[in-house]
Formats: C-alpha cells, structure tokens, sequence
C-alpha cells in the first residue's frame, strides 16, 4: 500500500466514524461539531484528488459559513434530542439488521474491480483547477448553472413566504406619524361655561 | 477560448415563463390587491402556450450543447402542463380567498413549480434532469405548507420534504454510479455506452435499482407510496390539486427520458422493475380505496393505481405502449384536475368537502356538478365511451402486443375491483338523499365554465380519441428516431 492508499484509508476512517456520530451523538452541539469534522476530512479527500478549488471550498463555506450558523441556531433553540430519539434503541436492532445486510450487498457488488483506487493522472504544475471550474460553469453548462439560480431564489421566496407573519399581538409605532403630530391633532379646545359643582346629597 | 452562443429559440418559453414569475414577484409586492397577480398569471400561461405552439418545428432541436432537446413529445406536454396549471389557478380561486392563502406566492411558487417541470420535459442530461425535479420538488414543498397555521398541512409539508429528500438522494446515488460505469451524464451518449456494454451488469443492475427507487417515488407508485395519501389529505385541497396534476406530466417525461431515451439499451433489466412496481401499485391502490371515506385520500389510493398503470404502458418497452402511457397520463390529468376540481369547488369557507358523505345527494342540490362528478367517475373506472376507456385499452393493447399477457390481465382485474370504488361515488350523489346540513354551494362562474369545459373535454376525448391518440403516436415516433 503507497502513502497515498494509506492516507485514503485513514481519511475515509474518520469521516465515516465521525457521520456515525453525527446521528448516535446525544448532544446536539456534539453531532453539529462531529459533522464540522466529516466535511473536513471530506476536503482532505478532494484534496487528494488534486481538486483544490472544491476542498478550500466545502472548508470556508460549508465550515466556515453553514455549519457556524447551524450551530447557533442549535444552540438557541431548546431541542430535546432524548424526546425526539425516542424508539432509536428499540428500532436499533432491525435497522441495523437491514442496513448491515445492504452494506455487505453493496460491498459486493461494489467492491474493488469497477471503483478501486485507481491511480489519478497528475496534472502539471501550472493546471489551474478555479479557472478551469469557472470556464465549464458560464460555457458548458450555464444552463444547468443559472436553474441552481433559480431553485435559490424558489428557496428564498419560501423562506419568507413561510416564515413572515404579521403578528395581531404586537403594537408598532410609526416614528413617521410621530414626527408628522400637529398640536391640533392631541388638543382639542373645548369651551365650557363655568358651573357650580352639585352640593352632595345628603344620606340619611 | 471560444464559446458560441447557444441557440435560445428552443428555450424561448422557459426565458418567458421565468421572465414573467420574476416580474410577478417585483409586481405583487407593490400592488395593493392580489388581482393583478392572477391576471398576469393567467397571461403568463396563455403567452407560453402562444410561444410553444409558435416556435414549434417538426424537427428535433437540441441547445445548450446537446443538455436540451425540444421534440414533438416535450411540446405537447408542456402545453398539457400550461393548461393543468391554468385550470389549477382558476379552480383555486375562490378556495385561497376564504382560506387566508391568497398571496402572491402561490402564483409564483406554482409558476416556479412550472418551470421545473417544463426543465424536466425538455432535459436530455442527468444532471438537468435532476436540477428541474428539484425546482418542482421545492416549489410543490412550500406550497403544502403555505396553510402555516393549520397543523395537518404542516406535517404533510414535512413528511413531503424528508422523504423527497430520501428519494432525491436514492436517485443521486443511482445516477452517480451510472456516471461512474459509463462516464457520461448525457442521455444519448449514456445509451451509446450501455449499447456497446458496460462489462459489469451486476454494477448496471445495482444503479438501475436506485435510479427506479427513486422514480418510483417521484411518481408515487407502491411501494414507494407511503407518502400519496397522508400528502393528498393534509395538503390544501387547491394544493392538492396541483400536485395531482401537473407533476405527473413531468413524472412521465423523467421516466421516458430517463429509462427510454438514456438506457433503452438496459430494458430487460429495468423492464422486470417496473412490472413489480405496477402490480403492486394495481393492488395497493385499487383495493385500499375501497376502505376510504376521505374521497382526497381515495382519489389519492386511485392515483397510485392509474400511475401503475402507467407504467405498464412503459414496460411494455415498444412504441405502442410508449404512446399508450403518454396518451393514459395526459387523460388522467384531465380527469384528475375534474375529479380534485370539484372538490375544490364544493369546499366553502370553513367547511372542506373532503368527505364522502359530502357528496351526497349532490345531484338533488347541484345536477349539473353531479353529472360532471359521474363523468370523471365513469371515466376513471375505465366505462366507455369516456376518455380513461381509451387510455386503458391502449396500454393493454400495447401489453398484450409486447406479449405480457398476465400483466394485462392482473391489470383488468384491479380495474374492475376499482371500478366499485368510482361507482360508489355516483350511487352516492344520485341515489342517496343530501345530508339536512349541508353547506350551501357559492356559485362562482369562471371556475364552474372551466370544470365544464373540462368534464365535456373528458366526454368529448372519450368520443373522438382519434386526435388525442394520433397527436401522442407522433409525438413519440419523433422522440424516438
């Protein structure tokens, strides 16, 4: 096995632990923390596959960006895992079951001869992996490009469109009717003849 | 580097339809009433129906280097899916205006949800493929939940969106071995490599599965049906009867772009699939309507069994039963946009006429709503000389052909098990006295010309087929070649 292989393997170890955990942590801040780390050992596979844009890539945006957002949220929000993972011990053995079933399945059919670890042709040293990626993107497949597009703002409209609501329990104030105020608009004058207040009556 | 400028004639009616939602959205947000937004809805559909009809050629074209294709086939389902999207608009009117849900982003999220169909119908590319179910899948997602405060329709969004997600993720993994296997995520050059062999047909059999797992799904045929009718009854009814619709002319077109036009080659692997997935289908649905007294959740169960049926048409693996199934899915939508659009129309404020028992007696109250409920009925029972006789003689003609008789017969049982289901709608509305408190029905004169027209065009199909069929034979002939 070269170093390569070895560094493949060792790699590919660690993301796999590291989705076990994201779905069998208990704490949510854990999972969210497990899965930081298979997105990176997943750059580190890219990397080895000399695609150098994609790795730093999935690292500064998915990392860098998704994953501190969704950390946030996961720690604002009070989730109860326990209460959501309720039946995951119960349902644990036949899941395991059939998935163990399918994964030596898979290994079968999949295995060594059609996806090995075949060698990768080196490119030279002056390839440039961004400029190659930007220039399939607005040629080859523009169109494909400009729908991803698309389908971001269909999520962008949904967003909004399930989440904004006026709410009847607020109370706004409009600082623009406020500064606009006349004195007429608070006062109002009332002429009032001057008049004697009833004497009590007297209880007997 | 030199690129040339694709050839956007083929495209015009996607650049319109995209042009005009945006337009929409920027529209709504200024306007005080959201009658501008359905005009221009409505207008948006009648000039994409203008474009494609004018840009039409008998010619096959191909754009975007070859990602693209617009054939007779992808023509006349994009002008089925402007007029199911019309009648859905126009059905729900009076529907999202009782119910709070008559925003600006259902007639944009439904548009976007359009253009994700048409991308589907015109794709000839896995990844094109794949990016317009998306645009569909999400749209159809926001739109279950856009009711945000009624409970039921916010699980059926999330039961929606958590098993599309599997599915899209089963059909992924299909479609990246397939790219792995043969290096290529072009249609017909996938259908080249797969001609001249592959050399492991274990690996080929392997992502066949994935890929029909998840086609199965999108389709809603057993056993990938679970979701069908928890989404049919949970949904807004005008949802409802989006969904019923449209997106079963984009599920057709996957599938024939998809097993047909990029792995023809593979048939006798996907063809043993497709049988175990229709049988099912015939058997689920047809005999679990029968349990039903939630006619959406009937109608749901009836649909699992019509795309059953479809797929017979594409197992079938031979150009009579190709057009068969196009004929079957273009009569079904018409008559499932009848069937749901009725349902819509009985629906009033407050009251869901998502019942059984609320069609009762409906011919001493409406005899004319019944009369077109007992067409629809008669039609999706397979009685001639309705439009759904002629679908399903079609398929069995083109099973019988193909030499699969057993499956032909299998498919005429479960029709006649269905046909009890249909029926006892009709006994219902006309045998059957109305419920004393039954709501009163808001006449509302566009939805009801259009239900009309609709039911008399399943009548009229049903009496001159001839067009329908032709138009169907020479659609696919030209995809074919």
């Amino acid at each position: 096995m070269d170093f390569t292989s070895f560094v493949f393997y060792f790699f590919s170890a660690i993301l796999l632990l590291s989705a076990l955990r994201v779905i069998t942590a208990r704490n949510p801040v854990h999972a969210a923390l497990a899965l930081v780390l298979a997105f990176f050992t997943a750059a580190a596979l890219w990397m080895l596959l000399e695609a150098e844009f994609l790795a730093i890539t999935l690292v500064l945006v998915y990392i860098g960006a998704v994953m501190v957002l969704f950390l946030f949220v996961v720690m604002m929000l009070d989730i109860n895992v326990e209460e959501m993972r309720r039946g995951f011990w119960s349902y644990l053995p036949a899941g395991a079951l059939v998935g163990g079933l399918m994964v030596v399945e898979m290994v079968m059919v999949l295995g060594g001869k059609d996806f090995g670890l075949g060698a990768v042709t080196p490119r030279p040293a002056d390839y440039n992996h961004t400029a190659e990626l930007g220039r399939v993107l607005y040629t080859d497949y523009v169109y494909p490009f400009e729908l991803a597009a698309v389908i971001l703002l269909v999520a962008m409209v949904a967003a909004i469109a399930l989440t904004h609501r006026k709410r009847a329990d607020t109370r706004q104030i409009n600082p623009a009717e406020q500064v606009k105020v006349k004195r007429a608009d608070r006062i109002r004058m009332v002429n009032l003849k001057p008049q004697k207040p009833e004497a009590p009556k007297e209880e007997d | 580097m030199n690129f040339p400028m694709p050839d956007l004639m083929p495209v015009l009616p996607e650049l319109f339809v995209l042009g005009m939602t945006c337009a929409i959205l920027i529209f709504d947000v200024i306007s005080r009433t959201r009658t501008p937004a359905y005009l221009l809805t409505l207008a948006t559909l009648v000039g994409a129906a203008a474009i494609t009809l004018v840009t039409a050629l008998p010619q096959t074209r191909y754009t975007f280097g070859g990602q693209f294709v617009d054939d007779a086939m992808s023509d006349a389902l994009k002008l089925m899916a402007y007029v199911a999207t019309f009648a859905v608009v126009v059905y729900s009117r009076g529907y999202l205006v009782e119910r709070g849900l008559w925003r600006g982003e259902f007639f944009v999220l439904a548009l976007f949800a359009l253009l994700g169909m048409m991308v589907m119908i015109s794709a000839n590319h896995l990844l094109i493929l794949y990016i317009g179910l998306e645009l569909l899948s999400l749209a159809l997602y926001a739109m279950v939940a856009l009711q945000r405060d009624a409970a039921r329709a916010t699980e059926a969004a999330m039961k929606y969106f958590v098993l599309g997600a599997l599915a899209s993720g089963l059909l992924l993994y299909g479609m990246s071995l397939l790219y792995g296997l043969t290096g290529t995520l072009e249609l017909p050059a996938l259908a080249r490599v797969l001609e001249t062999g592959v050399g492991d047909d274990l690996v080929l059999a392997f992502a066949l599965v994935f890929v029909v797992a998840g086609l199965g799904f999108k389709l809603g045929v057993a056993p990938f049906h679970m979701w069908v009718p928890d989404i049919y009854q949970g949904a807004p009814s005008a949802v409802t009867l989006f969904i019923s619709s449209a997106p079963k002319l984009a599920a057709f077109a996957f599938t024939m772009r998809l097993l047909v036009d990029g792995m023809q080659p593979a048939v006798a692997d996907w063809q043993g699939m497709l049988a175990v997935m229709a049988v099912l289908s015939l058997a689920i649905g047809n005999l679990a309507a029968i349990m039903q007294s939630n006619i959406k959740r009937m109608l749901a169960y009836s649909t699992i069994s019509h795309m059953g049926f479809l797929l017979l048409g594409v197992l079938a693996g031979n150009f009579a039963g190709y057009s068969g199934a196009m004929f079957y899915v273009i009569a079904y939508v018409l008559m499932s946009l009848g069937a749901f659009g009725l349902v819509v129309y009985l629906s009033r404020d407050q009251h869901e006429a998502e019942n059984l028992e609320d069609f009762r007696g409906l011919n001493s109250r409406q005899p004319w709503l019944a009369a077109l409920m007992a067409i629809l009925m008669f039609s999706m029972a397979g009685i001639p000389p309705f439009v759904g006789f002629y679908a399903k003689l079609a398929v069995l003609q083109a099973l019988v052909g193909a030499g699969f008789v057993w499956l032909a017969v299998v498919a005429v049982l479960f029709s006649l098990i269905g046909a009890y289901y249909y029926l006892r709608v009709v006994k219902l509305m006309y045998f059957d006295t109305p419920r004393a408190d039954a709501p009163a029905i808001v006449p509302a004169g566009d939805a009801r010309a259009l239900l009309s027209a609709n039911g008399l065009a399943v009548l009229l199909l049903g009496l001159m087929p001839q067009p329908l069929i032709a138009l169907c034979a020479n659609a696919m002939q030209m995809t074919l070649q």
